[in-house]
Protein backbone atom coordinates (compact mmCIF):
# COMPACT_ATOMS: atom_id res chain seq x y z
CA UNK A 1 0.00 0.00 0.00
CA UNK A 2 2.70 2.27 0.80
CA UNK A 3 6.22 2.15 -0.42
CA UNK A 4 8.51 4.54 0.51
CA UNK A 5 11.64 5.07 -2.17
CA UNK A 6 15.19 6.51 -1.09
CA UNK A 7 13.31 8.81 1.61
CA UNK A 8 16.17 11.44 1.71
CA UNK A 9 17.21 14.16 4.17
CA UNK A 10 20.36 15.09 3.33
CA UNK A 11 23.11 14.38 6.24
CA UNK A 12 20.12 12.96 8.58
CA UNK A 13 18.05 10.56 6.84
CA UNK A 14 17.79 7.94 3.80
CA UNK A 15 15.49 5.36 3.83
CA UNK A 16 13.25 2.90 2.12
CA UNK A 17 10.45 0.55 3.46
CA UNK A 18 6.95 -1.01 2.23
CA UNK A 19 4.14 -1.08 4.14
CA UNK A 20 1.12 -3.65 3.11
CA UNK A 21 -2.47 -3.28 4.16
CA UNK A 22 -3.48 -3.71 7.62
CA UNK A 23 0.55 -4.74 8.28
CA UNK A 24 2.40 -2.76 11.32
CA UNK A 25 6.06 -2.64 11.14
CA UNK A 26 7.62 -1.78 14.21
CA UNK A 27 10.85 0.97 14.21
CA UNK A 28 13.29 0.72 17.09
CA UNK A 29 16.23 2.93 17.52
CA UNK A 30 18.15 5.16 19.77
CA UNK A 31 17.15 8.67 20.52
CA UNK A 32 18.50 10.54 18.03
CA UNK A 33 19.03 8.49 15.33
CA UNK A 34 16.23 10.11 13.39
CA UNK A 35 12.93 7.96 14.27
CA UNK A 36 10.51 10.89 14.52
CA UNK A 37 12.88 12.58 11.39
CA UNK A 38 11.66 9.38 9.16
CA UNK A 39 8.43 9.36 10.07
CA UNK A 40 7.24 13.36 9.67
CA UNK A 41 9.54 12.87 6.31
CA UNK A 42 7.26 10.57 5.38
CA UNK A 43 4.24 12.94 6.42
CA UNK A 44 5.76 15.54 4.33
CA UNK A 45 6.15 18.00 7.43
CA UNK A 46 9.77 18.69 6.10
CA UNK A 47 11.38 19.26 2.97
CA UNK A 48 12.57 15.78 1.75
CA UNK A 49 13.24 13.97 -1.21
CA UNK A 50 11.98 10.52 -2.51
CA UNK A 51 9.79 8.46 -3.95
CA UNK A 52 6.91 8.02 -2.37
CA UNK A 53 3.18 5.92 -3.33
CA UNK A 54 -0.02 5.49 -1.49
CA UNK A 55 -1.26 2.86 -3.68
CA UNK A 56 0.56 3.18 -6.46
CA UNK A 57 0.17 7.18 -6.38
CA UNK A 58 2.50 9.65 -5.94
CA UNK A 59 2.56 11.80 -2.75
CA UNK A 60 3.24 14.85 -5.17
CA UNK A 61 0.16 13.97 -7.29
CA UNK A 62 -1.88 14.44 -3.99
CA UNK A 63 -2.31 17.70 -2.27
CA UNK A 64 -0.27 17.86 1.02
CA UNK A 65 -3.13 18.19 3.58
CA UNK A 66 -5.55 14.96 1.95
CA UNK A 67 -1.71 12.94 1.66
CA UNK A 68 -1.55 14.25 5.66
CA UNK A 69 -5.15 13.05 6.27
CA UNK A 70 -4.74 9.25 4.32
CA UNK A 71 -0.82 9.11 6.07
CA UNK A 72 -1.62 10.56 9.67
CA UNK A 73 1.47 11.55 12.16
CA UNK A 74 1.37 10.96 15.63
CA UNK A 75 3.80 13.07 17.52
CA UNK A 76 5.46 11.83 20.86
CA UNK A 77 3.88 14.96 22.05
CA UNK A 78 0.62 16.12 20.22
CA UNK A 79 0.16 20.17 20.04
CA UNK A 80 -3.26 21.05 20.73
CA UNK A 81 -3.91 24.60 19.39
CA UNK A 82 -7.53 26.05 21.60
CA UNK A 83 -7.58 26.14 25.07
CA UNK A 84 -10.86 23.42 25.60
CA UNK A 85 -10.70 19.94 24.47
CA UNK A 86 -14.11 20.02 22.50
CA UNK A 87 -12.56 22.43 19.82
CA UNK A 88 -9.74 19.66 18.65
CA UNK A 89 -12.05 17.19 17.16
CA UNK A 90 -14.12 18.38 14.25
CA UNK A 91 -17.10 15.34 15.62
CA UNK A 92 -16.99 15.02 18.85
CA UNK A 93 -19.16 11.83 18.69
CA UNK A 94 -17.44 10.04 16.24
CA UNK A 95 -14.35 10.96 18.32
CA UNK A 96 -16.34 9.25 21.29
CA UNK A 97 -16.21 5.76 20.03
CA UNK A 98 -12.43 6.03 20.38
CA UNK A 99 -12.66 7.41 23.69
CA UNK A 100 -14.76 4.45 25.17
CA UNK A 101 -12.24 2.24 23.59
CA UNK A 102 -8.72 4.28 25.53
CA UNK A 103 -10.50 4.46 29.20
CA UNK A 104 -11.52 8.14 28.30
CA UNK A 105 -16.04 8.04 28.39
CA UNK A 106 -16.45 10.96 31.08
CA UNK A 107 -14.69 13.53 28.52
CA UNK A 108 -15.99 16.77 28.09
CA UNK A 109 -15.98 18.72 25.45
CA UNK A 110 -15.24 21.89 27.86
CA UNK A 111 -11.83 19.98 29.35
CA UNK A 112 -9.43 22.76 29.93
CA UNK A 113 -6.23 20.78 28.10
CA UNK A 114 -3.72 22.46 30.32
CA UNK A 115 -5.46 20.14 33.25
CA UNK A 116 -5.05 17.09 31.07
CA UNK A 117 -2.65 14.68 32.22
CA UNK A 118 0.30 13.54 29.45
CA UNK A 119 -1.43 9.89 29.37
CA UNK A 120 -4.68 11.34 28.76
CA UNK A 121 -3.38 13.68 25.76
CA UNK A 122 -1.53 10.97 24.55
CA UNK A 123 -5.50 9.04 24.01
CA UNK A 124 -6.79 12.09 23.26
CA UNK A 125 -4.16 13.05 20.24
CA UNK A 126 -4.91 9.49 19.37
CA UNK A 127 -8.46 9.31 19.17
CA UNK A 128 -8.29 12.34 17.11
CA UNK A 129 -6.16 10.88 14.54
CA UNK A 130 -8.31 8.07 14.43
CA UNK A 131 -11.34 10.25 13.88
CA UNK A 132 -9.90 11.16 10.62
CA UNK A 133 -9.67 7.76 9.32
CA UNK A 134 -6.26 7.64 8.01
CA UNK A 135 -4.88 4.94 5.83
CA UNK A 136 -1.54 4.70 7.73
CA UNK A 137 -1.07 5.73 10.88
CA UNK A 138 2.44 7.14 11.79
CA UNK A 139 3.01 6.31 15.53
CA UNK A 140 5.79 7.87 17.37
CA UNK A 141 5.80 5.76 21.11
CA UNK A 142 2.29 6.06 21.21
CA UNK A 143 2.08 4.36 24.62
CA UNK A 144 5.14 6.40 26.33
CA UNK A 145 3.30 8.04 29.32
CA UNK A 146 0.71 5.11 29.70
CA UNK A 147 0.21 1.98 32.31
CA UNK A 148 -0.25 -1.13 31.83
CA UNK A 149 -4.06 -0.96 31.09
CA UNK A 150 -4.22 1.37 28.82
CA UNK A 151 -1.54 0.56 26.90
CA UNK A 152 -3.10 -3.40 26.23
CA UNK A 153 -6.06 -0.65 25.21
CA UNK A 154 -3.95 1.46 22.65
CA UNK A 155 -2.61 -1.84 21.49
CA UNK A 156 -6.33 -3.72 21.45
CA UNK A 157 -7.39 -0.66 19.43
CA UNK A 158 -4.47 0.05 16.88
CA UNK A 159 -4.58 -3.99 16.10
CA UNK A 160 -8.65 -3.60 15.33
CA UNK A 161 -7.78 -0.77 13.05
CA UNK A 162 -5.40 -2.68 10.90
CA UNK A 163 -8.57 -5.40 10.94
CA UNK A 164 -9.87 -2.54 8.41
CA UNK A 165 -6.85 -2.36 6.33
CA UNK A 166 -4.93 0.86 8.06
CA UNK A 167 -0.95 0.40 7.59
CA UNK A 168 1.08 0.99 10.91
CA UNK A 169 4.38 2.12 11.35
CA UNK A 170 4.82 2.19 15.20
CA UNK A 171 7.98 4.06 16.29
CA UNK A 172 8.64 2.45 20.09
CA UNK A 173 11.88 2.00 21.99
CA UNK A 174 10.22 -1.37 23.69
CA UNK A 175 11.36 -4.75 22.34
CA UNK A 176 8.80 -6.58 24.00
CA UNK A 177 6.11 -4.29 22.66
CA UNK A 178 7.79 -4.29 19.21
CA UNK A 179 7.57 -7.51 19.01
CA UNK A 180 4.18 -7.58 20.55
CA UNK A 181 2.25 -5.28 17.84
CA UNK A 182 4.61 -5.85 14.85
CA UNK A 183 4.88 -8.10 11.48
CA UNK A 184 8.42 -6.55 11.02
CA UNK A 185 11.15 -4.70 12.47
CA UNK A 186 13.43 -1.97 11.53
CA UNK A 187 16.19 -0.60 13.47
CA UNK A 188 17.15 2.56 12.60
CA UNK A 189 20.57 4.25 13.02
CA UNK A 190 21.86 7.49 12.07
CA UNK A 191 19.08 7.57 9.79
CA UNK A 192 19.67 3.98 8.26
CA UNK A 193 17.63 1.40 8.25
CA UNK A 194 18.36 -1.82 8.53
CA UNK A 195 16.85 -5.12 9.65
CA UNK A 196 16.37 -6.19 13.20
CA UNK A 197 14.39 -9.02 15.00
CA UNK A 198 13.43 -8.17 18.37
CA UNK A 199 13.35 -11.86 18.73
CA UNK A 200 13.82 -14.24 15.97
CA UNK A 201 10.90 -15.61 14.02
CA UNK A 202 10.84 -17.23 11.13
CA UNK A 203 7.33 -15.80 9.76
CA UNK A 204 9.91 -12.96 8.47
CA UNK A 205 10.75 -13.00 5.01
CA UNK A 206 13.66 -10.20 3.80
CA UNK A 207 15.07 -10.38 1.05
CA UNK A 208 18.48 -7.10 0.60
CA UNK A 209 17.26 -4.85 -2.52
CA UNK A 210 19.62 -2.33 -4.13
CA UNK A 211 21.96 -0.61 -1.10
CA UNK A 212 20.70 2.70 -0.54
CA UNK A 213 24.17 4.06 -0.58
CA UNK A 214 27.35 3.41 0.10
CA UNK A 215 26.30 1.68 3.72
CA UNK A 216 25.91 -2.27 2.75
CA UNK A 217 24.45 -3.26 5.87
CA UNK A 218 21.23 -0.60 4.91
CA UNK A 219 18.62 -2.78 3.57
CA UNK A 220 14.73 -2.76 3.65
CA UNK A 221 12.50 -5.13 4.55
CA UNK A 222 10.04 -6.56 1.89
CA UNK A 223 6.36 -6.56 2.58
CA UNK A 224 4.68 -9.87 2.84
CA UNK A 225 1.65 -9.65 0.65
CA UNK B 1 1.11 82.58 12.83
CA UNK B 2 3.03 83.35 15.54
CA UNK B 3 4.68 80.99 17.24
CA UNK B 4 7.43 81.67 19.72
CA UNK B 5 10.58 80.78 18.64
CA UNK B 6 13.02 79.03 21.03
CA UNK B 7 16.82 79.99 21.70
CA UNK B 8 19.26 77.25 21.92
CA UNK B 9 19.93 77.88 25.67
CA UNK B 10 16.24 76.88 26.06
CA UNK B 11 16.84 73.38 24.89
CA UNK B 12 19.95 73.08 26.95
CA UNK B 13 17.76 73.56 29.86
CA UNK B 14 15.39 71.41 28.69
CA UNK B 15 18.40 68.68 27.98
CA UNK B 16 18.46 68.95 31.74
CA UNK B 17 16.09 66.37 32.18
CA UNK B 18 17.96 63.87 30.34
CA UNK B 19 20.71 64.45 32.50
CA UNK B 20 18.59 63.70 35.13
CA UNK B 21 17.78 60.20 34.05
CA UNK B 22 21.21 59.66 33.39
CA UNK B 23 22.08 60.25 36.94
CA UNK B 24 19.18 58.15 38.28
CA UNK B 25 20.13 55.47 35.70
CA UNK B 26 23.61 55.22 37.08
CA UNK B 27 22.86 55.74 40.50
CA UNK B 28 20.15 52.80 40.84
CA UNK B 29 22.32 50.94 38.43
CA UNK B 30 19.57 50.08 35.38
CA UNK B 31 22.12 50.01 32.96
CA UNK B 32 20.20 52.66 30.82
CA UNK B 33 22.97 55.30 30.77
CA UNK B 34 24.45 54.13 27.64
CA UNK B 35 21.52 53.44 25.26
CA UNK B 36 20.18 56.87 26.52
CA UNK B 37 23.06 58.99 25.43
CA UNK B 38 23.06 57.12 22.15
CA UNK B 39 19.36 57.81 22.06
CA UNK B 40 19.58 61.29 22.88
CA UNK B 41 22.29 61.88 20.38
CA UNK B 42 20.57 59.99 17.30
CA UNK B 43 17.48 62.67 18.12
CA UNK B 44 19.64 65.59 18.21
CA UNK B 45 21.90 64.56 15.06
CA UNK B 46 18.55 63.37 12.82
CA UNK B 47 16.23 65.99 14.02
CA UNK B 48 18.78 68.32 12.97
CA UNK B 49 19.77 67.18 9.63
CA UNK B 50 15.79 66.82 8.72
CA UNK B 51 15.12 69.97 9.53
CA UNK B 52 18.55 71.01 6.92
CA UNK B 53 16.99 68.76 4.49
CA UNK B 54 13.50 69.70 4.84
CA UNK B 55 14.62 73.73 4.22
CA UNK B 56 16.65 72.27 1.36
CA UNK B 57 13.73 70.48 -0.11
CA UNK B 58 10.81 73.54 0.31
CA UNK B 59 13.28 75.81 -1.24
CA UNK B 60 13.35 73.60 -4.53
CA UNK B 61 9.66 71.80 -5.24
CA UNK B 62 10.86 68.61 -6.70
CA UNK B 63 9.30 65.68 -7.39
CA UNK B 64 12.60 64.17 -8.16
CA UNK B 65 14.15 65.38 -4.54
CA UNK B 66 10.63 64.86 -2.78
CA UNK B 67 10.22 61.19 -4.06
CA UNK B 68 14.05 60.85 -3.43
CA UNK B 69 13.28 62.15 0.86
CA UNK B 70 10.32 59.64 0.71
CA UNK B 71 12.01 56.66 -0.03
CA UNK B 72 15.00 57.57 1.91
CA UNK B 73 12.71 57.08 5.09
CA UNK B 74 11.03 54.03 4.14
CA UNK B 75 14.30 52.34 3.38
CA UNK B 76 15.54 53.60 6.88
CA UNK B 77 12.07 52.69 8.72
CA UNK B 78 12.73 49.10 6.93
CA UNK B 79 15.77 49.24 8.34
CA UNK B 80 14.25 49.87 11.87
CA UNK B 81 11.89 47.36 11.39
CA UNK B 82 14.86 44.58 11.02
CA UNK B 83 16.13 45.75 13.78
CA UNK B 84 13.42 45.06 16.27
CA UNK B 85 12.94 41.72 14.99
CA UNK B 86 14.02 38.92 17.54
CA UNK B 87 13.72 36.73 15.06
CA UNK B 88 14.54 37.14 11.17
CA UNK B 89 13.75 36.10 8.24
CA UNK B 90 16.77 34.54 6.73
CA UNK B 91 18.00 35.89 3.64
CA UNK B 92 17.06 39.30 4.11
CA UNK B 93 12.99 38.65 3.82
CA UNK B 94 12.79 40.40 7.33
CA UNK B 95 14.00 43.98 5.54
CA UNK B 96 12.38 43.04 1.83
CA UNK B 97 8.80 41.93 3.31
CA UNK B 98 8.86 45.23 6.18
CA UNK B 99 9.95 47.89 3.34
CA UNK B 100 7.79 46.59 0.61
CA UNK B 101 4.92 46.55 2.87
CA UNK B 102 5.64 49.85 3.83
CA UNK B 103 6.55 51.17 0.82
CA UNK B 104 2.92 50.12 -0.45
CA UNK B 105 0.72 51.10 2.64
CA UNK B 106 2.47 54.35 3.17
CA UNK B 107 2.54 54.87 -0.31
CA UNK B 108 -0.84 54.38 -1.26
CA UNK B 109 -2.31 56.42 2.02
CA UNK B 110 -0.34 59.58 1.85
CA UNK B 111 -1.02 59.68 -2.43
CA UNK B 112 -4.51 59.33 -1.42
CA UNK B 113 -4.37 61.86 1.13
CA UNK B 114 -2.58 64.14 -1.00
CA UNK B 115 -4.69 64.06 -4.38
CA UNK B 116 -8.08 64.25 -2.06
CA UNK B 117 -8.09 65.74 1.08
CA UNK B 118 -4.89 68.14 1.53
CA UNK B 119 -4.29 68.62 -2.10
CA UNK B 120 -1.39 71.28 -2.37
CA UNK B 121 -0.44 73.08 -5.50
CA UNK B 122 1.95 70.67 -6.91
CA UNK B 123 0.18 67.88 -5.01
CA UNK B 124 3.68 66.65 -4.25
CA UNK B 125 4.41 69.66 -2.64
CA UNK B 126 7.07 68.31 -0.16
CA UNK B 127 5.72 70.70 2.70
CA UNK B 128 2.44 68.48 2.79
CA UNK B 129 4.34 65.22 1.42
CA UNK B 130 6.66 64.95 3.94
CA UNK B 131 5.31 65.45 7.30
CA UNK B 132 2.20 63.66 5.97
CA UNK B 133 4.42 60.28 4.87
CA UNK B 134 6.43 60.62 8.09
CA UNK B 135 3.39 60.49 10.57
CA UNK B 136 1.72 57.74 8.35
CA UNK B 137 5.19 55.84 8.20
CA UNK B 138 6.39 56.27 11.49
CA UNK B 139 2.65 54.72 12.94
CA UNK B 140 2.99 51.63 9.73
CA UNK B 141 6.29 50.94 10.92
CA UNK B 142 5.15 50.27 14.56
CA UNK B 143 2.17 47.93 13.07
CA UNK B 144 4.35 46.59 10.56
CA UNK B 145 7.71 45.53 13.06
CA UNK B 146 4.80 44.58 15.84
CA UNK B 147 3.15 42.53 13.20
CA UNK B 148 5.99 40.44 11.65
CA UNK B 149 7.33 40.09 14.79
CA UNK B 150 4.57 38.43 16.59
CA UNK B 151 4.23 36.35 13.63
CA UNK B 152 7.34 35.06 14.35
CA UNK B 153 7.55 34.46 17.68
CA UNK B 154 4.16 33.26 18.09
CA UNK B 155 5.06 30.68 15.33
CA UNK B 156 8.03 29.35 16.88
CA UNK B 157 6.10 29.09 20.35
CA UNK B 158 3.20 27.40 19.12
CA UNK B 159 4.97 25.63 16.35
CA UNK B 160 3.58 21.82 17.63
CA UNK B 161 0.06 23.27 18.06
CA UNK B 162 0.21 25.07 14.00
CA UNK B 163 1.89 21.19 13.15
CA UNK B 164 -0.48 19.49 15.16
CA UNK B 165 -3.72 21.18 12.61
CA UNK B 166 -1.53 20.39 9.24
CA UNK B 167 -0.69 16.68 10.40
CA UNK B 168 -4.72 16.31 10.75
CA UNK B 169 -4.86 17.97 7.19
CA UNK B 170 -5.43 21.58 7.43
CA UNK B 171 -4.11 23.60 5.32
CA UNK B 172 -1.29 26.30 5.81
CA UNK B 173 -4.16 29.35 5.62
CA UNK B 174 -5.75 27.11 8.72
CA UNK B 175 -3.15 26.18 10.57
CA UNK B 176 -1.63 29.55 10.75
CA UNK B 177 -4.73 31.45 11.52
CA UNK B 178 -4.80 31.41 15.40
CA UNK B 179 -1.19 33.18 15.12
CA UNK B 180 -2.20 35.00 12.03
CA UNK B 181 -5.13 36.93 14.26
CA UNK B 182 -2.50 37.03 17.42
CA UNK B 183 -0.14 38.64 14.76
CA UNK B 184 -2.93 41.12 13.59
CA UNK B 185 -4.23 42.19 17.14
CA UNK B 186 -0.57 42.90 18.33
CA UNK B 187 0.13 45.31 15.10
CA UNK B 188 -3.43 46.85 15.71
CA UNK B 189 -3.73 47.24 19.60
CA UNK B 190 -1.49 50.63 19.94
CA UNK B 191 -3.26 52.18 17.22
CA UNK B 192 -6.78 51.64 18.12
CA UNK B 193 -5.74 52.19 21.74
CA UNK B 194 -3.91 55.69 20.88
CA UNK B 195 -7.65 56.28 18.83
CA UNK B 196 -9.68 55.45 21.82
CA UNK B 197 -7.50 57.82 24.00
CA UNK B 198 -6.83 60.52 22.35
CA UNK B 199 -8.00 63.84 23.56
CA UNK B 200 -9.00 62.84 26.45
CA UNK B 201 -5.63 61.23 27.90
CA UNK B 202 -2.95 62.56 25.14
CA UNK B 203 -2.65 65.48 22.95
CA UNK B 204 -1.40 64.26 19.99
CA UNK B 205 1.40 66.10 18.81
CA UNK B 206 1.01 67.18 15.15
CA UNK B 207 -2.17 68.79 16.85
CA UNK B 208 -0.76 70.58 19.64
CA UNK B 209 2.27 71.74 17.02
CA UNK B 210 0.07 73.34 14.89
CA UNK B 211 -1.86 74.90 18.17
CA UNK B 212 1.67 76.07 19.51
CA UNK B 213 2.15 77.66 15.41
CA UNK B 214 -1.25 79.72 16.38
CA UNK B 215 -3.81 77.80 14.74
CA UNK B 216 -7.35 77.86 15.39
CA UNK B 217 -8.21 74.54 17.31
CA UNK B 218 -11.07 73.61 15.79
CA UNK B 219 -8.98 73.30 12.55
CA UNK B 220 -6.06 71.41 14.21
CA UNK B 221 -8.54 69.04 15.57
CA UNK B 222 -9.89 68.41 12.16
CA UNK B 223 -6.45 67.78 10.64
CA UNK B 224 -5.41 65.90 13.47
CA UNK B 225 -8.88 63.71 12.78
CA UNK B 226 -7.94 62.66 9.14
CA UNK B 227 -4.58 61.94 10.21
CA UNK B 228 -5.42 59.19 12.86
CA UNK B 229 -7.66 58.00 9.68
CA UNK B 230 -4.50 57.89 7.57
CA UNK B 231 -2.78 56.43 10.34
CA UNK B 232 -4.99 53.56 10.71
CA UNK B 233 -5.14 52.98 7.18
CA UNK B 234 -1.40 53.14 6.83
CA UNK B 235 -1.26 50.40 9.94
CA UNK B 236 -3.61 48.17 8.82
CA UNK B 237 -2.42 47.77 5.20
CA UNK B 238 0.93 47.50 6.17
CA UNK B 239 0.57 44.98 9.16
CA UNK B 240 -1.92 43.18 6.66
CA UNK B 241 0.45 42.82 4.12
CA UNK B 242 3.40 41.73 6.65
CA UNK B 243 1.17 39.13 8.55
CA UNK B 244 0.01 37.11 5.50
CA UNK B 245 2.95 37.78 3.48
CA UNK B 246 5.33 36.86 6.37
CA UNK B 247 3.15 33.80 7.12
CA UNK B 248 3.66 32.67 3.84
CA UNK B 249 7.09 32.94 3.56
CA UNK B 250 7.12 30.65 7.00
CA UNK B 251 5.14 27.60 4.85
CA UNK B 252 5.49 26.24 1.95
CA UNK B 253 3.50 24.99 -1.24
CA UNK B 254 3.24 21.58 0.22
CA UNK B 255 1.77 22.87 3.41
CA UNK B 256 4.77 22.59 5.88
CA UNK B 257 5.80 24.92 8.49
CA UNK B 258 9.60 26.45 7.82
CA UNK B 259 10.93 27.82 10.68
CA UNK B 260 13.87 26.83 9.40
CA UNK B 261 13.41 30.39 7.21
CA UNK B 262 14.09 31.66 10.20
CA UNK B 263 17.31 33.22 11.77
CA UNK B 264 18.07 33.67 15.17
CA UNK B 265 19.09 37.67 15.29
CA UNK B 266 19.74 39.70 18.45
CA UNK B 267 17.00 41.45 20.10
CA UNK B 268 16.80 44.93 19.38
Amino acid sequence: MLSVRRLRRPDLLEASLTLAEGECLAIRGASGSGKSLLLRAIADLDPNEGEITLDGVHREAIPAPDWRRQVCYLPAEAGWWADELGAHFGDWERASVFFRRLGLEDARQDWPIARLSTGERQRFALSRALAINPRVLLLDEPTSGLDQAAITAVEDLIAECRETGTGVIWVTHDPVQAERVADRWLYLENGRLREALPFPRETLTCEPEAPLSDDPTAISGKAVQ
Amino acid sequence: MNAIALSNWDLVLAALLILINGALSIALSLGLERQLLISTIRMIVQLTLVGLVLTTLFSHVSPLWTGLAALAMIAFAGREVTARQERRLAGGWSYGLGTGCMLFAAGVVTIFALSTQVSPDPWYHPRYAIPLLGMVLGNTMTGVSLGLHTLTSTLTRERAAVEARLMLGANRHEALLPVTRTAMKAAMMPIINSMAAIGLVALPGMMTGQILAGADPAEAVKYQILVMFLIAGGTSIGATGVVLAGGRRLTDARHRLRLDRLQAGKAA
